[in-house]
């Protein structure tokens, strides 16, 4: 039996709890507002969003990120687009048809509540970074123009060429900038946060480490806001940038804040294959191309032809096949396992057997190359200065790779952890996507928490507790000061054998291999005893160079990959428990005849939330029950 | 493939740099110049020494982060390149590469190849955005935005930020970022309140900041990973005129009355 973890979902019907709740919630006077302090750790589209909105109500924010400008946050690199249930189209979308997309889409594992909300708040999102001057596609009218996405059969997503990440994340920083010049928020880059400071029972600062200088400090407040971004780079390879890390999210899990459905990790079917073990990052070809791509193999094992000489009736143009009415738009975790099936089949393509090929000639044939180089141009040229070769001609190779995480930091309907005055925001909380993210719905979720939520649920905090003042003097923070100081002089000090990178591809490859794609029960096992030995060989061989007090790339890393080490065994901890495939999370022990995840909804319908109890002890596995009032529980089908 | 590097290492701001050589090996032509770093960086801890500081982090040629002069060229020899999408098939086996930070006033090296921008975004802060306050905005459909205009604005847009222009301009000038910024904003119809106090704001920052006058040298849109076009220096300047012209106007209109 284990406890069960309240959500605190407002009462009501679906469609009216988000303005009910608003209604609801506590306010701060605006001249009380000054005397509050929040921290925004992250300036990606959660927390420049979440930030700039704050200072702009009044309080006093900092904002943190590691990299040298708050512009360079992992959000710069998402591409495809943005969904918004604007209906522009007349296509018969609309705020339901979204939410019931993105439920059935997470294969029933999100909270409808939190999904409606989402959808609900898509539409003002878009208004809101049309006003800050976002350049999306216009149509010639003038008009916004939309594209269509996988695992939706409405045309929704707004975009801007094939850099709408950027364009969003442009929009917020520019937002944020405006209030550093108006004094009102105050930007800490290249400082990486490396402790939580919980006081009371509730979270009341952070530690920092400044990577130019070396030193380290705590900042004190009253709301401490999460939005570090996903952890996929615990496969070592991904699309995610180079910096991309768990830590801010795994010291505050350390720190008594729950941890949700760790293992569900997506895996993007459309990337440039591997081409070779030197390869530092994987390079995401949006889902976008999709929209006019289609994805073939060929029929005949081993068949080493090039493309242009495999005749149309030998190519498998496998998801047509399979899924006929969603096609080449099926959604990612179906179209990844598909892909892998075809190569584990001996029918991939390219160096190594893994590979599929998205082909343009039927588009270009259509559309004229012209059309083609104005939607994607921008992804072609990256793809053929990587590949060296030309895709208008021949076509793209893609094969999956890890790109998103659906879990992270348990948060209520509030965005609150369970460390009160702990507010997770964007792809570090597991709120929204269930059990698979549907494309464009990053974007989305990262802007409406930041935008549209967290300034109401972080104002009725403040409200409602009565909080002391507390400053960095109390000794909780001198205390995670030296914690940090400690371990980073753990790390100097071993001076072993092997580079940081060398226990990070390690550690990657086990979870590429064992809790990748298709995982099971021998597999995890496996992985559960062979990933606390890497740790162990880690702290007691890895090699550091440097010192503490100096800009240390080599010790950032360290500090990083060490925490991979330990989520990445929780990660295959919780795909071990979860006794059922769903979404991203294919147990090849479950499923379907024809090899669909198979769910158990009698004994996994539940958001599972993992609680720290101390370094050599297993966590403790608590739930949340997920209730389907609406969209009902039933078998996904895309065919 | 096998290389000859002359990599500036510098230990800290105030410290005195000087090239460094090391041998790239085993190198292959799919390596980005980054990865080829990396193999150096590695094989150096590897012999006890510190690995080579550079920024980067997207390694897709979007973020910004990183950016070395290759053989005394920002970004290397492909024309609109990142460094972290140059590869090294672009160049000869054995050749020797020189690599050093950018090297403008208005970016202080940090350590080796890392340097500080934030003027940047100090410029950025000082006007270049539409101010729209969360909430309130109406809908995005309300504002007409014409296809050329939406598609100048996003040729605009797409600067990174990451300073080479700068670096490749003998001025140390930054007019290509604070002209892609802007006429980003100022070709949009949201854009116009804010026009002219946005121009005169980001060109007093930067002088503060010690860029350097734009005179046309054009280097900085060689460098350029994105390929901004120099128009957009064009479109800043008669932007800041029309708004001096406009302040003496107003100045003179207020001396009337
Ligand atoms: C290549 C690619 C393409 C994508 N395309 C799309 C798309 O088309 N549509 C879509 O909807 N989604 C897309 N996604 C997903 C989407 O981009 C991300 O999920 C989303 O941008 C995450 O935003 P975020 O604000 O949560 O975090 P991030 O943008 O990752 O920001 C994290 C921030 O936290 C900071 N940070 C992290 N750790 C610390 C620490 N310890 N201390 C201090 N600061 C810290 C970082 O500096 C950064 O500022 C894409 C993702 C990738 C990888
Ligand atoms: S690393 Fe991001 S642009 Fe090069």
């Amino acid at each position: 039996m284990s406890t069960a973890l309240d959500a605190r979902i407002p009462g009501g019907p679906i469609a009216e709890k988000w303005n009910r709740h608003k209604f609801e919630m506590k306010l701060v006077n605006p001249a009380n507002k000054r005397k509050h302090t929040v921290l925004v750790v992250g300036s990606g589209l959660a927390g420049a969003s979440a930030a700039a909105s704050l200072a702009e109500l009044g309080y006093q924010v900092k904002c943190f990120c590691f990299q040298d400008s708050p512009r360079r946050a992992h959000s710069i690199a998402a591409q495809g687009g943005i969904n918004a249930a604007k209906n522009y189209q007349n296509d018969g979308d609309s705020i339901y048809r979204l939410f019931y997309d993105t439920v059935k889409g997470g294969d029933f594992r999100s909270r409808e509540a939190n999904v409606f909300r989402l959808a609900e708040t898509s539409l003002n999102i878009i208004d809101q970074c049309v006003a800050q001057g976002v350049p999306f596609a216009r149509e010639y009218g003038g008009l916004l123009a939309n594209r269509s996405f996988g695992g939706a059969q409405v045309s929704r997503t707004f975009y801007a060429r094939g850099q709408t990440g950027q364009q969003l994340l442009l929009g917020a920083y520019q937002a944020l900038e405006r209030q550093v010049g108006l004094g009102r928020l105050r930007m800490y880059p290249r400082t990486e946060m490396l402790d939580l400071v919980v006081i009371d029972g509730r979270a009341r600062g952070i530690v920092v480490r400044d990577l130019v200088t070396g030193a380290v400090a705590s900042h004190a407040a009253d709301v401490v806001v999460l939005a570090t971004g996903g952890y996929g780079n615990v496969f070592y390879l991904s699309t995610n940038a180079k910096g991309s890390n768990c830590t801010a999210i795994w010291r505050a899990y350390k720190r008594g804040a729950g941890f949700a459905n760790p293992c569900y990790t997506q895996i993007h079917p459309t990337c440039i294959p591997q081409s070779g073990d030197h390869q530092s990052k994987l390079t995401l070809m949006s889902e976008s191309l999709r929209n006019d791509g289609r994805v073939w193999v060929p029929k005949k094992k081993g068949d080493a032809r090039p493309p242009n000489q495999i005749p149309e009736a030998e190519r498998d143009y496998y998801l047509e096949r399979k899924y006929p009415s969603f096609g080449n738009l099926s959604p990612r975790d179906i179209a990844s396992r598909a892909a892998k099936e075809v190569c584990d089949e001996g029918r991939g393509v390219g160096p190594g057997g893994r590979g599929v090929y998205l082909d343009f000639a039927d588009a270009i044939k259509r559309l004229g190359v012209e059309t083609i180089r104005e939607r994607y141009g921008n992804l072609f040229e990256m793809y053929e200065r990587i590949t060296a070769e030309n895709p208008y001609t021949v076509p793209m190779r893609i094969y999956p790779a890890v790109h998103y995480t659906m879990g992270g930091l348990w948060v209520d309907y509030n965005l609150m952890s369970t460390v009160p005055g702990l507010h997770v925001a964007g792809e570090a909380n597991f709120s929204d996507h269930g059990a698979n993210r549907l494309g464009a719905s990053a974007l989305m979720q990262g802007l409406a928490d930041g935008y549209f939520v967290i300034p109401y649920t972080v104002g009725d905090y403040i409200g409602s507790a009565k909080l002391e003042r507390a400053d960095e003097s109390h000794p909780a923070f001198r205390d995670a000061e030296r914690g940090v100081a400690e371990r980073t002089a753990r790390l100097l000090a071993i001076d072993g054998t092997r580079t940081v990178d060398s226990f990070h591809r390690e550690l990657g490859k086990v979870m590429w291999d064992y809790c990748g794609m298709a995982r099971n029960e021998k597999g995890l096992t496996y992985a559960l005893g062979r990933i606390p030995e890497i740790r162990a060989e880690f702290w007691t061989n890895v090699d550091v160079p440097g010192s503490a007090d100096e800009l240390n790339q080599a010790l950032e890393k360290a500090g990083r990959v060490a925490d991979f080490l330990e989520l990445g065994e929780l990660i295959c901890r919780d795909a071990l428990e979860r006794r059922e495939s769903c979404g991203a999370h294919f147990r090849e022990e479950y499923q379907t005849p024809d090899g669909e995840a198979l769910r158990d909804d009698e004994h996994f319908a539940h958001v599972a939330v993992w609680q720290y109890r101390g370094e050599d002890r297993t966590p403790e596995r608590l739930q949340e029950p997920l209730e389907f009032e609406n969209v009902h529980l039933s078998q996904r089908s895309y065919k | 493939m096998k290389f000859i590097l002359h990599v500036w290492r510098q230990a800290g701001p105030k410290a005195q740099g000087a090239f460094s050589v090391y041998e790239a090996t085993g190198i292959s032509g799919d390596m980005s110049f980054l990865e080829m770093m990396d193999v150096v960086n590695e094989s150096l801890i590897e012999h006890g020494e510190q690995p080579v500081a550079f920024d980067h982090d997207c390694r897709e040629g979007i973020c910004g982060a990183c950016g070395m002069m290759i053989n005394g060229i920002a970004h290397g020899p492909m024309r609109a390149t990142a460094t972290c999408q140059l590869f090294m098939r672009h160049f000869e086996d054995g050749d020797t590469i020189y690599v050093e930070p950018w090297r403008a006033r208005a970016f202080p090296v940090i350590k080796d190849l890392v340097v500080d921008r934030s003027a940047f975004d100090r410029v950025i802060a000082a006007g270049g955005y539409i101010t729209a306050a969360t909430g309130g905005a109406r809908d995005a459909n309300n504002i007409l935005v014409a296809k050329t205009d939406a598609d100048d604005a996003m040729d605009a847009a797409a600067c990174i930020g990451c300073g080479a222009c700068v670096a490749a301009c003998p001025n140390g000038s930054a007019s290509l970022f604070a002209g892609a910024k802007v006429t980003h904003l100022g070709v949009l119809p949201q854009g116009q309140a804010e026009r002219r106090q946005r121009v005169l704001r980001m060109i007093a920052q930067m002088d503060e900041e010690g860029f350097g006058g734009c005179t046309w040298h054009g280097e900085c849109h060689e460098a350029c990973p994105k390929a901004i076009s120099l128009d957009v220096i064009s479109r800043m300047n008669a932007d800041y005129l029309r708004a001096l012209w406009a302040m003496r106007d107003e100045k003179q209109e207020q001396g009337a009355g």
